[in-house]
């Protein structure tokens, strides 16, 4: 991948972005979109974290609970905008990988992947029975961005779907130009290379410990800012959002797009928030069907949908 | 003393429900390296299947052995229709074939069975059994000796027994284990097979208590796997110790300290323990190959 | 990319597809799946069921109605989805559904900006209190449940008692609404503790209710398998205090899976159909309860429960509205809803007005107890 093909990906991905409202016939696909993006930026943040580094984490919806937490919170309590609270969140969701992460990471493969999910617990925990600040798991109103209001005062007349649908589709094409650098850069340059083999990467005098700390609060501050995004179109929050399912739902998505792609996450991404959306026809063989769909996608395309098809596209010669 | 004793045979009880399911995630991965995220399916489906053949009339014995049949013939239908096909694939690309599996396993499940609560009758009674001031009902002891046989068994089975053997000698290296003769086809097979049945077992002894429902399965396989890598993944002993750990921490939490952070108590433990120990109580050493 | 224009062509298709014929579309999303199938569960299957009976007999005005109905598994971010998707995609007149308060309050901001009269399923008094214009609810408050629970309490002259609930929505919704209210029935709560949802074992919790000094009773509020495990338990360790369970687990499978032994002398504050057998000739609420009663088990084999009974009332005031209202515009449908009066529904008798969009009051609860394991009145 040379830095050329960088602007080419990052054009088609905004070509289609552009494109796709032309064939929207409601509303309602707008707001389908805009999960897409949203749900895209977290599992990005993911294929830093899995695909680059190597390592995996099955407690990522915790930050993205954090994220959308401190859109909730902080206008309120402390009187901040609430775009302000996005970075807010985005702080404190990377200042606790860094806390965490350093123990943790030492950690391998499945013991890595427990001591995550116990964060991930322990955060939906606090939100879930500090009733008093959070409502609870009956959840709680998130304040307007007022972004919308501010347009409209510019002449610009937006629905929430469309404003979300861009909104979103912006924060995400930004995060996969830093992913795509951060590939090419030195820093992803040794990621991958711990990722191939930690030990090997020693060798060679790699500072092991510090680019998985990197590469986990990176991924952190990406799935904070999607947990702010999702709490701020939806206007409420639950604690779901920060829930252990959602955080397999998250690693689903990176590993059904291809774990190492970035263009893969976001395929990946947007299958999977479509296929539930599809499937409602099969009423209560909804849940059958997309099981049986995700065993047959990493059947035939064990590297993800992405890299498995590029794989043949090459093969072939094409 | 004797709510202390009460919060021991309430610990004792749950670790045992979480020690069956730990049991179960022990055989696949021994064979595969693969952690199974349908394995609170199997629990769940013996729970499940039992429940609809003991209404449908059956002696409860027979329904039980029904379940574990057809249980340990899902077991093996998914290792050959989605595990076997997937052969050298990456491990993280099995691990989503299992969540896969999990999913289309409960959303067939809700359309066979329904989307109700059921329960078994307790195998012996409900009158509790008094103790040392505290009280105790006879399906724990059921679940608590059913965790011990399962750890006994397996226990016997990976160091006694050859074909054990070479159940652990294919997740250490396939090819060499083929080499010296192993059938790992069949090693998988019967791995699959073996892990299914412990956990409709577990299903069939833990339905009394904890009821069961087609969506039970991700919980029970939450605090199993969780129990599995407190102790050590892979390792019997470990999943033993483990799971009756976890539920002792959960329990003592409740009694002395909050039930509302009593699982938050006991992750933190976990993360403690792993911290210190980074394979788990009892896990094996693994060095990377470069 | 290949792939996902081809899922929206999908998508587009099957939108087109559904927009064709029916007069009248009536619009839900409920939990029917995920840990909230529970309520929405029975309350998908009622609304089916009863669609089914009233196109049978001609319909609305002489015009069908079709139900789109979806499954949020109880998750308030796809809720939303499925609400925008109602109103902008699918063009529904009227939104039943939120099976819980999660899932209701992401609807309600969609029905109330779009000008959608929606009925949600749930029990939190914050649906309803402020009034929205186009958002009503069928189900009591957990408010009116604890203080239904309360006022038979100070009837036996209980004033301290400890509280055992869920940690999912049901359980600490209604825990918090019963603090809120206790003071007012002279009512201490002297020890608290709680459950998750998937829990097996609670003898820790009951044994530290147990012997906290002065307990005269136990409430537990919660719904799914932890109330009847917290009643074995119950029985199992012997304690001799009344023990009060929520509207939560108002169904006779709850009798069922705590066992008869164990659910004897439990209360809990049920309404009408629960006791349909029982009830009185000359009861209002006889007629109704027994038939949707009849109906539901003889159609699904399975026994009827109040949450079904939600969306039986729901759907009753709803399709009422629509036939006063002449017409499936939705403002009217609302302003007919909001004039509804005196309809008798299973949960209780609803009349809306323009400053009470819930419409029922501590009337239609009953309090009930098991007694040989059937349910028997005790008002």
């Amino acid at each position: 991948m040379s830095a050329n093909s960088k602007w080419v990906q990052l054009a088609v991905l905004a070509g289609i972005m552009l494109v796709l409202p032309v064939f929207f016939p409601s509303g309602y696909y707008y707001r389908v979109g805009a999960l897409v993006y949203v749900n895209a930026l977290s599992v990005i943040g993911l294929v830093i974290l899995i695909g680059y580094a190597g390592q995996i984490s099955l407690g990522h919806a915790g930050f993205a609970g954090i994220g959308a937490y401190a859109c909730a919170l902080a206008p309120v309590h402390l009187g901040i905008h609430p775009a302000l609270a996005v970075l807010l969140g985005a702080v404190i969701s990377g200042v606790l990988a860094i806390l965490i992460g350093r123990p943790i990471l030492r950690l391998k493969g499945y013991y890595l992947a427990v001591a995550t999910l116990g964060f991930g617990i322990l955060v939906s925990m606090v939100l879930s029975n500090e009733r008093g600040l959070t409502g609870g798991p009956d959840g709680m109103a998130v304040p307007d961005l007022g972004l919308r209001q501010v347009l409209r005062g510019m002449g610009l007349k937006l629905s929430g779907g469309e404003f979300w649908y861009i909104a979103n589709a912006l924060v995400l094409l930004v995060a996969i130009w830093i992913a795509l650098n951060l590939f090419h850069s030195a820093t992803g340059r040794a990621m991958r290379a711990l990722h191939g083999s930690e030990t090997a990467a020693r060798t060679v005098g790699i500072d092991v410990a510090r680019y998985k700390l990197q590469a986990f609060v990176i991924s952190a501050v990406y799935a904070s800012v999607a947990g702010s995004l999702l709490a701020l179109q939806n206007g409420f929050i639950t604690p779901d959002v920060a829930g252990f399912m959602h955080s397999v739902e998250m690693v689903t998505m990176a590993v059904l797009g291809g774990v190492g792609s970035v263009l893969g996450a976001t395929l990946g991404a947007a299958i999977l928030t479509l296929l539930p959306q599809v499937l409602t026809v099969l009423a209560d063989y909804e849940q059958l069907v997309l099981g049986l769909i995700m065993i047959l996608v990493m059947i035939f395309l064990p590297l993800g949908l992405l890299p498995s098809i590029a794989a043949r596209i090459r093969w072939r010669g094409v | 003393m004797d709510a202390f004793m009460q919060f021991i045979f309430s610990g004792l009880t749950v670790g045992a429900v979480y020690a069956l399911v730990a049991l179960g995630f022990t055989i696949i991965y021994n064979a595969s390296d693969v952690v199974n995220f349908a394995q609170g399916e199997f629990v769940m489906l013996g729970g499940m299947i039992t429940v609809f053949a003991f209404d449908a009339g059956l002696p409860l014995p027979l329904a039980a052995a029904i379940a574990i049949v057809i249980t340990a013939g899902i077991g093996v239908a998914l290792n050959k229709f989605a595990i076997e096909p997937a052969r050298g694939a990456p491990v993280v690309t099995l691990i989503i074939i299992t969540i896969g599996a999990s999913i289309l396993i409960r959303g067939a499940s809700q359309v066979v069975f329904d989307k109700q609560l059921h329960r078994l009758p307790a195998f012996s009674g409900d009158d509790p059994i008094h103790v040392l001031g505290a009280t105790l009902l006879p399906q724990s002891l059921w679940v608590i000796g059913g965790a011990i046989g399962i750890f006994i068994a397996l226990w016997l089975f990976f160091t006694r027994t050859l074909l054990g053997k070479a159940v652990l000698a294919t997740a250490n290296n396939r090819l060499a284990a083929q080499l010296v003769g192993i059938n790992t086809g069949f090693v998988m097979t019967l791995s699959f097979a073996l892990s299914a049945a412990i956990g409709a077992l577990a299903g069939v002894l833990v339905t009394p208590i904890t009821l069961v429902s087609y969506d039970v399965g991700v919980g029970l396989a939450l605090k199993g796997f969780a129990a599995a890598m407190l102790g050590g993944m892979g390792n019997p002993k470990g999943a033993l110790a483990g799971g009756l750990l976890l539920g002792l921490f959960e329990a003592l939490t409740a009694g002395y300290i909050s039930s509302q952070y009593k699982e938050a108590v006991a992750f933190i433990v976990i993360l403690a323990v792993l911290f210190v120990m980074p394979q788990g109580l009892f896990g094996a050493k693994k060095t990377e190959r470069v | 990319m290949k792939v996902t224009t081809t899922a929206l062509a999908t998508l587009m298709a099957l939108g087109i597809a559904t927009a064709a014929h029916a007069e009248i579309k009536l619009g839900a999303s409920l939990s029917a799946s995920g840990g909230a199938a529970f309520l929405g569960d029975p309350e998908a299957k009622t609304l089916e069921m009863l669609v089914e009976e009233l196109n049978a007999k001609g319909g609305i005005n002489g015009e069908k109605v079709e139900l789109v109905l979806y499954d949020d598994g109880g998750d308030p971010n796809k809720a939303r989805t499925f609400a925008t998707r109602l109103v902008e995609d699918d063009e529904v007149s009227a939104i039943i559904g939120g099976s819980t308060t999660g899932t209701t309050m992401s609807i309600l901001a969609v029905a109330e900006s779009e000008g959608i009269p929606f009925i949600s399923l749930a029990g939190a008094i914050q649906i309803i209190d402020p009034v929205r214009q186009f958002v009503f609810k069928t189900p009591h408050t957990d408010r009116m449940a604890c203080e239904k629970i309360f006022t038979d309490m100070q009837k036996n002259g209980i004033t301290k008692i400890g509280m055992i609930s869920g940690t999912d929505g049901f359980g600490a919704s209604m825990e918090a609404q019963c603090k809120d209210v206790a003071g007012g029935y002279e009512i201490e709560i002297v020890a608290q503790e709680t459950y998750a949802p998937q829990d097996a074992d609670m003898t820790p919790q009951l044994t530290k209710i147990k012997s906290t000094d002065g307990v005269q009773a136990i409430l537990n509020p919660g719904f799914g398998q932890g109330p009847a495990i917290v009643t074995r338990n119950y029985a199992q360790l012997g304690i001799d205090l009344p023990l009060y369970q929520s509207h939560g687990v108002a169904s006779d499978g709850f009798i069922e899976l705590a066992g008869p032994d164990a659910a004897e002398g439990v209360r809990l504050p049920g309404t009408a159909l629960l006791i349909a057998d029982i009830i009185e000739d000359g009861d209002p609420q006889k007629d109704v309860v027994s038939a949707y009663k009849a109906a539901y088990e003889e159609k699904y084999g399975e026994d009827v429960s109040t949450f079904g009974g939600y969306a039986h009332d729901a759907f009753k005031l709803m399709t009422g509205a629509i036939e006063r209202a002449g017409s499936d515009d939705p403002e009217e449908i609302r302003d007919a809803l909001e004039a509804t009066d005196g309809l008798v529904g299973t949960t209780g008798t609803y009349t809306f007005s323009a400053d009470d969009h819930l419409g029922l009051d501590l009337s239609a609860f009953r309090m009930l107890e098991i007694r040989d394991g059937e349910w028997v009145s005790v008002d």
